[in-house]
């Protein structure tokens, strides 16, 4: 009878919030990676409703197919999205090797985590590359924080305006800066990304994550990889496809 | 009980081992991704230059955007095959920035209205 008692009791205590176990049933250092990715998702999305609140009040905007249609160094003029079509590619792939990494560190195999994550690593520079020639191209061109092309130049980016007015100086101004706040943020994670690849990886070849028996930290910098990928694909769509 | 708790165990360790994801799976949510991807440059380069100023056209690059979104989630990062508790720690806190996506807009139309 008493082995009864005991069983309820047990019973009662035995669901996922009732204490004595983790209920999301992760790793400590993974949940945290999630609830920062969460405070991460706020300030991009803050940006770029910024970004869409300024957009929506103008009368007027640059033409996205107009601003973004050179490839730099080898195409100067009308192939829109086909730069950024590429960095988009780029960063894709590297989420999958990412992706595959972190597969391979399930099956605790060594040797494929270092090869995908070096890949990962040369996806993130190529990316970061291409957006240097970005930046470079449109600074070229007069784009930069609080500076924008002259007149003769402005005239292309905008359709069927004959003379740049005070609105199109305006909105000008505010696409450069929103362009190069949100991209630069997000050039930014990349870098930091890139890093914390590299960090990681050092680890993996000295063998740390074999000794600790589990190659969880993969997971938890490949979960930081993919919300770079995330916030891209957002990044993409308002100011490039928009 | 025992039974259950045996059930519950059970489940835990396959969630440990990470199941979700093969190397087929992962090839086919990279497929999708990049069908998508080419589905928006189709829609930009080919169709919206026919419909100039047509509304429509944003409308489809945010949910095509939303469904990629989803599937980077879901299957790259793994929530789809989280407790339904992380799920929600997650999803639930995003769903704020809805009211700050509607009230800016809102808020954006007055601006306008104040600068003609």
């Amino acid at each position: 009878m008493s082995t009864t008692v005991t069983q309820q009791i047990d019973e009662v205590k035995s669901t996922p919030w009732s204490g004595g176990r983790s209920p999301f049933n992760v790793e400590y250092g993974k949940m945290m990676m999630w609830f920062f990715l969460l405070s991460d998702a706020f300030t991009f999305s803050s940006l770029l409703i910024s970004y869409g609140a300024l957009r929506f009040s103008a009368s007027t905007w640059p033409l996205a197919s107009k601003v973004f249609q050179s490839f730099p160094g080898l195409i100067e003029k009308d192939a829109p999205l086909v730069f950024v079509g590429l960095m988009t590619l780029i960063l894709i792939l590297s989420s999958v090797t990412m992706v595959l990494a972190v597969e391979a560190g399930h099956r605790n195999s060594k040797k494929e985590v270092v090869r995908w994550m070096i890949l990962t690593i040369v996806g993130g520079l190529m990316f970061l590359g291409c957006q240097a020639l970005e930046w470079t191209h449109l600074h070229s061109e007069g784009f930069w924080w609080g500076s924008i092309p002259n007149d003769e130049t402005l005239k292309e980016f905008f359709e069927g305006v004959t003379k740049i007015g005070n609105a199109e100086h305006l909105t000008s101004h505010q696409f450069a800066n929103l362009f190069f706040t949100i991209t630069g943020f997000h050039g930014f994670h990349v870098f930091s990304g890139v890093v914390i690849n590299i960090i990681i990886t050092v680890n993996v070849m000295i063998g740390t994550y074999a000794k600790r028996g589990s190659y969880l930290m993969i997971e938890k910098v490949g979960l930081y990889w993919h919300f770079v990928d995330l916030v891209w694909v957002f990044v993409f769509t308002f100011f490039y496809l928009v | 009980m025992s039974s259950e708790t045996t059930t519950t165990h059970h489940a835990d360790a396959e969630h440990g081992d990470h199941e979700g994801m093969s190397k087929k799976r992962i090839m086919k949510v990279f497929w999708i991704l990049l069908g998508i991807t080419a589905i928006e440059f189709f829609v930009a380069l080919v169709i919206a230059p026919k419909f100039p100023h047509a509304e429509w056209i944003n409308p489809i690059y945010i949910v095509l955007t939303l469904f990629k979104a989803f599937y980077i989630v879901a299957f790259f990062m793994h929530l789809k095959f989280e407790k339904m508790g992380l799920i929600m720690a997650i999803v639930v806190p995003v769903l704020f920035i809805i009211g700050l996506i509607l009230v800016l807009t809102n808020e954006s139309h007055y601006w306008i209205d104040l600068r003609l």
